[in-house]
Formats: structure tokens, sequence, C-alpha cells
């Protein structure tokens, strides 16, 4: 057992601290608490997004984890996690975590060197943007019903359905998209990956606005959308496993429980510095004991992140496997929970958001709506318990 | 960063689950349950010749000095087992208090029967006013010549019913005094208090019991300071028995239910069970890491007050929550005395009382991160 980091890897933290301390004092005030929102509600927010992207691509930060003959260093896990969990404690942007968190990993395994060239080097430099296109208004946790198709013609392929919830859709230069490419297909059989521009004739991007009003999410119709059949990535009709088999990237969640630890340390500080009643609200023995409970999940679920990155790098690959879920649902669960416990120590105060009379620049509020993005998306929290039930516990599956 | 155990440690893991799986099923503990002595004399025998009792001991005092993480190890798989023993009373609570304040002479003597398997000790620090805090002692100790007379009434005391020696927290004139006192002496009573648990809580009631000056452990008005120095270990092992139970609970709720068949099928296929477990099993898996990280703290002389107490707030909550849906998912069986996953549902009651209660803990933790 030893629970430090190595020397290198202390030097390595701190080069990343340095970065993104230094940077975040550049962010516009439309940035706000950063997250999806910060990033993609306003033009500010995402060209900042964008600058610090290309100074991570000039740096080689963004692809250090990719194989050498991909143009990365093949960094461990554990420093990936390091990055992550620093990057997130600034509430940085710069990553963009569709295009370098699941296209990437699926262009290492699959592309043919055309490809690599041609689209992992721009993700590597930090210049290009990706949306998804998994998600249909009929296919969510059961995307393996999905219907959009894809048909080739000559060649081309010729798309016509239906996206939605893709975050950034607004935004975002490209999509990476899963579509049906045997239209006589059912399920999992049949589909395909592409690569695809977006703004491309026959294209329509509507935003879903959040609950609080803000534009991250959007639903995108494809009318005879033509791209060219050099964009499929992979087999035809073998999309599906490819989606099942991206590389082993970090995927501890540990960004989640960095940025509960800011907000804990700012809770505290809020509560020792608040008079209510004549008293701090640090005396009060209801706020003690909610914001003790906050540090112990977020110690627990600090170290299980750092635990799935270990075994990851070991190879541990089933344990991780679950573990990730038990990550991601812990993790994202206790976001909410931390926006929801420190809006109702605030009282009054609690409901109110950003301007001069809220607490904590009112980003617990916005937390307390935003966070409830975080268990639906990328695998709701009732899809990562059947997750955990089934490889963690050896529960049957069921049909 | 590294999470894995030496090899010794895997070993010495192996060897006590193996014992206890041997000498120590659900049925014999149920047995011992329901026995006056509450533990087995024979088994104890034998886990001293095993060397178990001599985990904390340092190589001076004829240890092995292992980390504090092999008595964990130990304490994981007791808890599994469920298996009653003064192992937690003895070994643990009053070995640590010998070893933080006992004199050489007292070191040498105690610590090598305790390692012997001849000596049981129960540490009584608890009284009426059922506090954590020094503030809750009021039995007095009075120096009249060579000798202190205690008197008050101490409460649940482990293992006192089956102890030869006591170590009792009494007020001095100097403050709050631990006094090593014979179990039998004249004027104490002792009487078992009926638990959840079933086990040897004790009352101890001391009228005029003499102690000799020379039986202070430490120094007079010292004993709360000794108290304070070991409650980290002291909670952190007793977290680690009940992550021990929680483990087995989950182990065990997970087979019923691969194995239990309604509407023509396992009743683990059931979404609803599969949600419960997923549950249970994240509740162990942040539990069990940080148990192993805190134990680290300990062996790497890091301060770790705050950790130890978010540890035994976090395993209370989650050992109550396993073994609750255990019975739950077991159904009606869960609930009877032949099925085994009640023993957990019982001690995680009466574990998270004892070494602080999660009020208490997150408390700590609150001083800690906002005073």
């Amino acid at each position: 057992m030893d629970f430090r980091l190595t020397e290198e890897q202390e030097a390595l933290k701190k080069e990343f601290e340095d970065f993104f301390r230094e940077e975040m004092k550049n962010a516009p005030p439309e940035y706000g608490r950063g997250g999806l929102e910060g990033v993609f509600d306003t033009d500010e927010g995402f060209q900042f997004h964008r600058k610090v992207a290309k100074k991570l691509g000039e740096k080689g930060w963004l692809s250090r984890a990719w194989p050498k003959d991909c143009g990365g260093i093949g960094a461990p896990i554990v420093e990936q996690q390091i990055f992550n969990e620093v990057k997130d404690k600034y509430g940085a942007p710069g990553v963009d975590l569709v295009g370098l968190g699941m296209f990437a990993p699926t262009l290492i395994i699959a592309a043919n060197d055309e490809q690599k060239e041609r689209l992992l080097s721009r993700i590597a430099k930090g210049e290009v943007v990706y949306c998804q296109g998994w998600s249909e208004p009929d296919a969510g946790s059961d995307l393996a019903s999905l219907t959009t198709t894809a048909i080739k013609d000559g060649d081309e392929y010729v798309i016509n359905g239906q996206k939605i919830w893709t975050t950034g859709g607004h935004k975002a230069d490209c999509m990476f998209i899963l579509a049906r490419t045997d239209p006589e297909s059912k399920r999992s059989k049949g589909l395909s990956v592409f690569h695809m521009d977006m703004n491309l004739p026959g294209m329509q991007v509507r935003p879903i606005l959040f609950m609080d009003g803000k534009h991250v999410y959007n639903e995108v119709f494809f009318k005879d959308v033509r791209i060219p059949a050099r964009d499929l990535i992979g087999e035809e009709n073998k999309g599906w496993q490819l989606t099942l088999d991206t590389m082993n990237f970090e995927r501890s969640s540990v960004g989640m429980f960095a940025e509960g630890r800011v907000a804990l340390e700012e809770l505290i500080e809020y509560v020792k510095t608040t008079k209510r009643n004549g008293k701090y609200l640090s005396e009060n023995p209801l706020v003690r004991q909610k914001i003790a409970r906050l540090f112990t999940d977020l110690e627990v679920g600090h170290t299980l992140a750092y635990k799935i990155a270990w075994l990851q790098e070991q190879g541990g690959l089933s344990f991780a496997a679950y573990a990730a879920s038990e990550a991601k649902v812990f993790g994202s669960e206790l976001v909410l929970k931390i926006a929801d416990l420190s809006t109702e120590i605030m009282g009054l105060y609690g409901g109110l958001a950003k301007s001069k009379w809220a607490p904590l620049n009112g980003d617990m509020v916005e937390s307390y709506q935003f966070a409830m993005g975080n268990t639906v998306a990328a695998g709701s929290s009732e899809i990562q318990r059947n997750i955990i039930a089934w490889m963690g516990v050896g529960l049957p599956r069921f049909k | 960063m590294d999470f894995s155990f030496s090899s010794d440690q895997d070993i010495l893991r192996k060897s006590v689950a193996e014992f206890l799986a041997k000498e120590c099923s659900y049925e014999t503990v149920k047995e011992i349950e329901e026995s006056a002595e509450g533990y087995k004399p024979k088994l104890w025998k034998i886990i001293a010749e095993l060397g178990w009792l001599e985990i904390l001991l340092p190589e001076e005092y004829g240890g092995f000095g292992d980390p504090f993480l092999n008595a964990i190890i130990i304490l994981e798989e007791i808890g599994k087992a469920a298996f009653p023993s003064p192992f937690f009373s003895t070994v643990i609570e009053c070995g640590l208090v010998l070893l933080e304040g006992g004199s050489e002479e007292q070191k040498k003597t105690l610590l090598k029967k305790i390692a012997d398997g001849k000596l049981i000790m129960a540490l009584a620090r608890y009284e009426e006013d059922a506090s954590y805090f020094a503030s809750g002692i009021n039995m007095t100790a009075e120096l009249s010549g060579d000798e202190y007379i205690l008197n008050g009434t101490k409460m649940f005391v482990i293992d006192a019913n089956i102890a030869e020696k006591l170590i009792v927290a009494a007020k001095t004139s100097e403050g709050v005094t631990l006094f090593l006192v014979d179990a039998k002496a004249d004027g104490i009573t002792c009487t078992k208090m009926p638990t959840i648990a079933l086990d040897n809580t004790c009352e101890v009631i001391c009228e005029n019991v003499k102690v000799p000056k020379a039986d202070i452990i430490g120094e007079p008005g010292k004993g709360w300071e000794i108290l304070e120095n070991i409650s980290t270990k002291i909670t952190v092992a007793k977290s680690a028995e009940m992550i021990g139970g929680a483990k087995a609970s989950l182990d065990m709720t997970a087979s019923y239910a691969k194995k239990r068949e309604q509407y023509g099928r396992p009743i683990g296929g059931f979404q609803a069970i599969q949600h419960y477990m997923a549950n249970m099993l994240l509740a162990y898996d942040t539990s069990v890491n940080y148990l192993y990280m805190v134990s680290w703290m300990i062996d790497e002389g890091i301060d770790c007050t705050k950790e130890a107490s978010a540890l035994k707030a976090q395993v209370n909550e989650k050992y109550k929550f396993i073994s609750e849906r255990g019975v739950q998912i077991h159904g009606g069986v869960g609930t009877s005395r032949e099925f085994d996953i009640g023993l957990f549902y019982r001690r995680a009651k009466a574990y998270e009382f004892m070494a602080g209660d999660t009020e208490h803990h997150y408390e700590i933790v609150a001083q800690k991160l906002l005073d």
C-alpha cells in the first residue's frame, strides 16, 4: 500500500496547476463556473474554450495518452488522471469531451492511416470541437434501437433521421455519428460510425434550452445529407462493437470529486463568515453535520477514483469497468447533493440565481439544476446501476 | 500509488479466513452468542498460538512489529466470520492503552500474557451518561494511603464478564486517570447487559474497590490523554471489523439473489433487486478502499484524526444500509434465526455505537474543518 504520488507525478501536477491557474485568470465573465454551460451557452465562453484548447494542443497535453504511432507519448493512466483532476479543480475548459474523450479513442483503434492523419491530428492540436450523434428521441438508454440511416450511394452515404441531446451541436465543427447502414438490420447489427462536418446541406440544428434557459443541448435533423464514404470509421455494419471497444483511457470520474472539493472549500468559507440569528452558520450543529457528511463522501469517492486508475493501469479491467460505473453514479449524484445541501444551508438565499445578492456567485443554485443533467447523460444512474449489478455483483442480465 | 497488499499480507488474510471458516461456522457463532461466556476458550487458545494476539506488538515486547494494516486484515476477516471473541476488547483496546500509557513493567508482563492468550482484559470507560467525552466520567478514585478507592458505575464494558483485569477510567483530584483493576476484586459487581448483538456488554459497579497506587496506567490525571491518543487506531480498527461484516452481508445476499427463484427466474434478475445490490456494492467499495488509505496514513505516521472519523461515520451508515438491504432481499427467511444475514444486521446496529457513533464522528470532522 502506498498512496503517495511519485516525485515525477508531483512535478507534473505542479506543471498542470501552474498552467491552469494562469489560464483561468483570462476567463471571461460569461464563462461563469465553467462546465458545459460555461463553454457552450455564450460566444465568449466558447472562444475561451478554443483558446485554452489550442494552448493545450501546442503543449502536446491533449494527446499525451495516445500511443506513439498516433502522435502521443503513451502517458500512463495515473498521469491522465492527474491532468483531469487539476483541470476540473480549476473548472478549466480546453478539453473536448466528445472529440478527445470518445472519438479519438475510436479513431486510434479503428481508423485507417489517412483518417488518423487527417482527423486525429486536428484533435491533438485542439483545433476542432466535436458533438456526439448517438441519442435519438426513441433511443436513449436503449441506444441500439436507433433508426437514423446512412445509406451508401456511390462514394457517398446519405443520412436521414434525427439526433437529440446533442451537447454543443450549435457550436461544434464536426459530429461523430452512429447510424444504421443496413436498413433491414435490427438493434446492434447494421450500425456504423462516421465522422461528419456540421452545417452540411440538409442539416438543421435546433436548440433545446436547459431548465435555467441556457443553451447547451440541441436536436439535429438530417434530410438527405450527403457525406463522403471515406469518412466511415472502421468496417461498415460493425459500428456497435467499435463503440464498446474504445481504448483504455482514464475513466475514474476524478474530475467530479475535484470539482466537489472546491465547492466544499467555498461552502466552508461561506459558513465561517456568514451570521444568522446572531451566530455564525458554522456554529450550527446541523450545518456542521452536513459539511462533515460532504467531506466524507468526497474522501471516499476520491479514493475510489484513484483505485480505478490504479487498476486500469494494472490491467484490472474487469473491476475497473464496473467501478467506473460506480464512480460515475456516485460522483454525479454527489455533485447534486453538494448543490442541494449548500443551498439548504443558505436558507432563503439558497434560491437566488447569479446576482449581487446571491451567495457564492449563485454557483450552487446553478449546479442544483445542471447537475441533474449529469445523472442522466452518458449512461443514466439507472443504467450505471444495471452495469454494477451485472458486472460487479454477477447478477443475471435481463434481455 | 499502489493499492496492493504484500504477499505476506495476502497469506495472513488467507490463513485467518480459512481458520475461521473451518473452526467458527455461523452455526458455531450462534451457539457462542447463546452461551454465558460469549466466547470459546479453546479457539482463543488456538488463535494465540497462531500469533493473532501479538499483531500490535513491537519487537521489543516480543512481537514482529507488524504494520497496523496487518491488524486491519485480521479484523476484516473477524468481521466477515462474525467471530465472537475478546479480540477487540483485549488486543485492540486494552493492548493499545498499555502500549501508549503503560509502564515498562506493565507492558512486559501484561502484553506478553495477552499475546499468549493467558489474559483477557476489558476497557471500562463509558458510564450512565453515555458520553464519548471526558465529562461523562463520574466514577471517583480517592487516594487513601497507598491505595485509591474507586466508587461508581461503568457501563457498556465489553467482555468484563470474562476479563481477569479491567482498565478503569476514574476521576482523581488530578483529573481522569486509568487504573488497572482485578476484575474479581472485592466490591466489583459485573452484570451482562442484554444487547442486540448478543455480546458481552456489561455493567460494572465499583463499591469501595481498592487499587494500589502502583496500578495506575500512566500518570494521575493523564488518563484521558492516553485514550485520546489511541482513539484514531481504535476507530479505524472497529471500522475494519464492520467492513468485513458488510462484505459478508453483500456476498451472502448476492448468492441468495442468484439462487432464489420467483416468477420462474432468479430474483437477482429483477431490476429492483439489481439496483439495491448495485448500491450495496458501491457502499462497500467506497468504504473498503478508504479504510486502506486511512490505515496507510496511520502506518506512515500522518495525522488522520479527521479521516478516521470520516471513515467510522461512513461505515456506521453503510454497514447498516448493506445489512438492512441484505435482510430485505432475503425476504422472510432473512428475518429468521436460522439464516445468517441477521447476524450482521444485529451487529451493524451494535457496532454503530462502539468507538463513536455517527454524530460524534461527524462533529470531529466538523471541528477539524470549521474551528
